[in-house]
């Protein structure tokens, strides 16, 4: 009976789709978080692609994955999972292990038979104890003879019918955690719009999953989680690349100028070519050069010629453009630079996610040749940087980098679409007609700002050139005058470090009255957040402060970091962030948290260092 | 209104001094891309003129126009950045040899291939002469320069060859000093709607003086070089009496009235025809059995790229209808939070 079923109250809960790449998981997972976060839960998902384009079905290396963390105060996509969906043997030998202790495993038995156990290449023909799972947690259903005798009617061929299995087990999931089907079918709808037969069959199965859930599995516990306070408005599911390509695309409508982007497919940057490629629809020309070095000369162009210009790629299409940045610090133009870092060195590891190329993009040119460096730390915040970048580039007639990473740009959060009075104007420092005629030269600049006029090919009266060769400060003819290159360096720098006076003061989260202050930059925010959020509701006192601006830094960074005993910097790489900020900050000791796996960092693990750290 | 005002070659020039060597053949181009300029009309400010790195390069200094001098080997993509960028503006790339075809020889096949609106300058004096004298692409095999002393081991490009491999529509050659030539072709490249490259022979006096002098000296000059006009006849020769014919397949220079050959032999250049077959063995002549070719070997008509750009954009635009960002969004998955 229903009313006797068992429902367990829980803040948050972790849930992974597991099964053969062709077997819809993503999918499943997309449904299940979005339609969370409709019902007001936080949201947060990772998607885990296999390495292969194509792996032979049922196999260890076909597996793909989609993890999700829905509830309160959700800020990752969870250390580990709650409840493992495995649709086949090979999925739950290779997911087995993202499981908590105690955790619920849901498989389909119609593929556990001899030979699916063989492509996974077990040694028994028992699964479950071969993999010294405790069968108590493990809930068997018959997915794919369930999805075939609800579908026996409905016209379709075996192929498609099998095909909706995944949507099965999606029901079965909402059951467990109550969540409204009817919502998961009106996004199959949508999904399927176009295949009217295809849609019927799988809010079918669908409501089949959560009927033979509540009806055959009436004795296992449900969970209702609960809701966050979110503030209103409309919602969407958005990944690190998305929102970014969004991020460009409102700061242009903002700034009312074309977008371009000039960029060259690489993992895991393509997928901001992808959105705004598809962008056109909105004006946005997108175009896909021939090699990196092509994508930044070409935006750097098309920033000449007047438009919002963007070049996006990852670590090693870094390396590429680093001549053509250096041409644009030197001939002062608005670029955005998007480096979706990734494991390292050279090809390193393209899907799995690093913070390795901070050095590279603060450093990596010749010459003293400053660049805003800024970084996001959550898929959503992708937006906000990418905007922020764009303006700044704009205003301050500069390149900025922004730094995102494998990790933000595929996981996604619930975002807030905001109306576009919500986010700042952009004003670059066009000329005015009236300089025409009253001296004006390329390379004049704001006596404060020291930000040159920008004068677009085109206009009348302001014809000029622009080049890497060393300009006059004053005329702005080619010189190698001494005494002129030393103030043209200093004021590129001067120029650089007045944009401190544009971004937010750091603010201190955790408990800031701690001993320990723990420093992140970038995509590690989440995991760092909920450590120290778990420790502070633990008691346990610890400060945070977390780095968006890189290149400058906020102003009041030194003054916080010296309030603290210890300080210590977490980043996914061998201590870039501490050696740079050891070298802006004196006298203080930087520990370092450093992981350098090509893979986030754990919950749990920083909690545990964290701990470590306060005892001693 | 302005658009009619008439544009003197004046008008194209900066106030810079200009720091090529006495006698570098650069100076020659400049003047003459001053006069195109001002024939075909489009004012200095809706000019860009875009160069990488090289002597050559130092060009767009000394233009009165937009310029942007950039890095070595990448005019083409910055090029290509600024017209699809801004469309009305009229692009020039200016690129030396190693420029375009060494460092830059990417992006060179691709604009050509692309077949983006830029004027492709491609000053063509086979060697480096900025880093004073080292062989180029372009450079004759066996040649001794500074980073070969002992002579080059390996062929040269024929720039119009990478021209019709990379399936470009525009192919014009001169030589510097023949200014009008150039001028006449340097109009025509402007005038056409796609990738135009135009190879000007320039002579180096430093570092390679005299190596197009076998075709360019006065006294040879008329046997050794033709001009090519669309329409017109191949006639070459002090005294327009030679001209060229198919032999089988291939090109064979005849004198008229002699061996029975007559004016109607010789073949009438078309530079419009699509199949570039015939193009490319007029552009392949060298000056030695058959003369140079000189004018505008090859014009024709094929979508450009930033027209097609600006056009998808446009029929996409109207066909979604989205006025901002925000419409996009909404018009996928979303939910409200009450
Ligand atoms: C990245 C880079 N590599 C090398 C150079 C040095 N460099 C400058 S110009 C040049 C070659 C110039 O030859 P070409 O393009 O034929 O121009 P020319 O001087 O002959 O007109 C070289 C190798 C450079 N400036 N940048
Ligand atoms: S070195 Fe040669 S190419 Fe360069 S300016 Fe002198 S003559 Fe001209
Ligand atoms: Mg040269």
């Amino acid at each position: 009976m229903t009313e006797s079923t068992k429902v367990k109250v829980l803040d948050k809960v972790v849930v992974r789709f597991s099964g053969d790449s062709g077997d819809g998981m993503q999918l499943a997972g997309n449904i299940f978080s979005s339609i969370s976060a409709a019902i007001g839960n936080e949201i947060s998902t990772f998607p885990d692609y296999p390495a292969e384009i194509r792996a032979p079905q049922g196999t260890l290396s076909g597996v793909s994955g989609f993890q999700v963390h829905i509830g309160k105060g959700v800020y990752t996509p969870g250390d580990k999972a709650d409840v493992l969906v495995a649709m086949n043997p090979a999925a739950l030998k290779t997911n087995i292990k993202f499981l908590k202790k105690g955790g619920v495993v849901i498989i389909d038995t119609d593929s556990f038979k001899e030979s699916d156990l063989k492509k996974a290449l077990y040694n028994t023909n028992d699964a479950i104890t071969e993999l010294g799972i405790d069968p108590s947690q493990v809930m068997t259903v018959a997915i794919t003879t369930h999805t075939k005798e609800a579908l026996a009617d409905s016209g379709l061929d075996l192929k498609s019918i099998v095909r909706c299995k995944n949507i099965f087990a999606l029901g079965l999931v909402c059951w467990l955690f109550d969540r409204p089907v009817s919502q998961a079918g009106l996004m199959l709808s949508h999904k399927f719009a176009k295949k009217p037969t295809v849609a019927e069959a799988n809010i079918k199965v669908l409501n089949d999953g959560y009927n033979y859930g509540h009806n055959i599995h009436a004795s296992v516990s449900t969970y209702r989680i609960e809701s966050a306070s979110v503030k209103k408005g409309t919602y969407t599911d958005v990944n690190g690349n998305t929102a970014t390509a969004w991020g460009l695309i409102a700061a242009a409508e903002k700034a009312k100028l074309p977008l371009y982007l000039g960029s060259y497919p690489i993992t895991p940057a393509t997928d901001i070519l992808h959105e705004l490629a598809k962008r056109k629809d909105v004006g946005v020309k997108a175009c896909q050069m021939e090699d990196e070095i092509a994508g930044a000369c070409s935006a750097i162009g098309a920033a000449f010629a007047g438009n919002l210009a963007a070049t996006s790629t990852s670590g090693p299409g870094l390396a590429l453009k680093s001549e053509a940045l250096g041409l644009a610090v030197m001939a002062e133009l608005p670029l955005v630079v998007i480096d979706v870092q990734r494991g390292g060195p050279s090809t390193g590891l393209p899907t799995k996610t690093e913070q390795t190329d901070l050095l590279q993009a603060l450093y990596g040119r010749n010459g003293e040749s400053p660049i805003v460096v800024v970084a996001a730390s959550t898929p959503a915040n992708c937006f906000d940087m990418a905007f922020n970048a764009a303006k700044i580039a704009l205003e301050h007639m500069t390149p900025v980098i922004l730094l995102t990473d494998g990790f933000i740009a595929n996981g996604s959060t619930a975002w807030r679409i905001p109306e576009a009075d919500e986010y700042p104007e952009i004003r670059p420092n066009y000329v005015k007609p009236e300089m025409a005629d009253n001296g004006w030269r390329p390379y004049l600049r704001d006596p404060e700002t020291y930000v040159r006029h920008w004068a677009i090919p085109g206009t009348e009266g302001f014809m000029h050139r622009l080049g890497g060769l060393e300009k006059d400060a004053k005329t702005g003819a080619i010189s190698t005058e001494p005494s002129n290159h030393a103030r043209m360096v200093a004021a590129r720098q001067a120029k650089i470090d007045y944009i401190v006076n544009d971004i937010p003061d750091l603010k201190v989260l955790g408990n800031p009255d701690s001993d320990l202050l723990v420093i992140g930059w970038g995509g590690t925010y989440g995991h760092i957040y909920s450590a120290v959020t778990e420790m502070c509701n633990a008691g346990q006192s610890v400060a945070m402060i977390h780095f968006n601006y890189i290149n400058p830094l906020p102003r009041n960074t030194e003054e916080i970091i010296r309030r603290y005993k210890k300080v210590v910097v977490c980043e996914l790489n061998n201590g870039q962030f501490a050696s740079y900020l050891s070298g802006k900050i004196h006298g203080v000791d930087f520990l370092r948290y450093n992981k350098i796996e090509a893979q986030p960092f754990t919950t749990s693990e920083l909690v545990e260092h964290f701990a470590h750290l306060l005892e001693k | 209104m302005e658009e009619n005002k008439k544009y003197t070659a004046q008008d194209y020039k900066s106030d810079q001094y200009v720091r090529w060597c006495p006698g570098c053949g650069d100076h020659a181009i400049l003047n003459a891309l001053q006069k195109a300029m001002a024939e075909v009309g489009i004012p200095p400010y809706k000019t860009a003129v875009i160069s990488g790195i090289g002597c050559s390069s130092r060009l767009p200094y000394y233009m009165g126009t937009y310029g942007f001098h950039t890095i070595h080997g990448r005019a083409g993509a910055i090029a290509t950045g600024v017209k699809v960028a801004n469309p009305e503006l009229a692009v020039w790339q200016v690129s030396g040899d190693g420029d375009g075809l060494a460092i830059g020889g990417n992006h060179f096949i691709h604009e050509v291939r692309r077949n983006i609106d830029i004027n492709i300058l491609l000053l063509n004096n086979k060697i480096y002469g900025l880093t004073k004298g080292q062989y180029s692409p372009t450079t004759d095999r066996g040649a001794v320069t500074k980073s070969s002393p002992y002579g080059t081991v390996e062929d040269p490009f024929i720039p119009a060859e990478l021209v019709f491999g990379a399936r470009g529509t525009f192919f014009a050659r001169s030589l510097d000093v023949d200014t009008a030539t150039s001028v006449e072709v340097l109009a025509a490249a402007a005038r056409h709607k796609g990738a135009s490259v135009v190879e000007i022979l320039q002579n180096c006096v430093i570092f390679n003086n005299n190596i197009h002098s076998y075709i360019t000296d006065k006294e040879v000059r008329a046997e050794r070089t033709i001009h090519l006009h669309h329409g017109e006849k191949m006639l070459f020769g002090k005294e327009m009496n030679r001209g060229l014919v198919l032999d089988g397949h291939l090109l064979k220079a005849i004198t008229i009235g002699e061996d029975g050959y007559t004016i109607d032999d010789v073949l009438v250049h078309d530079a419009t025809t699509q199949n570039f077959v015939m193009h490319q063995m007029l552009a392949m002549m060298d000056g030695h059995e058959l003369p140079l070719a000189i004018g505008v070997i090859r014009n024709v008509e094929a979508p450009t790229y930033d027209g097609e750009v600006t056009r998808q954009v446009e029929e996409v635009r109207q066909k979604k209808n989205y006025p901002t960002l925000r419409d996009v969004i909404l018009s996928g998955d979303t939910w409200e939070v009450k």
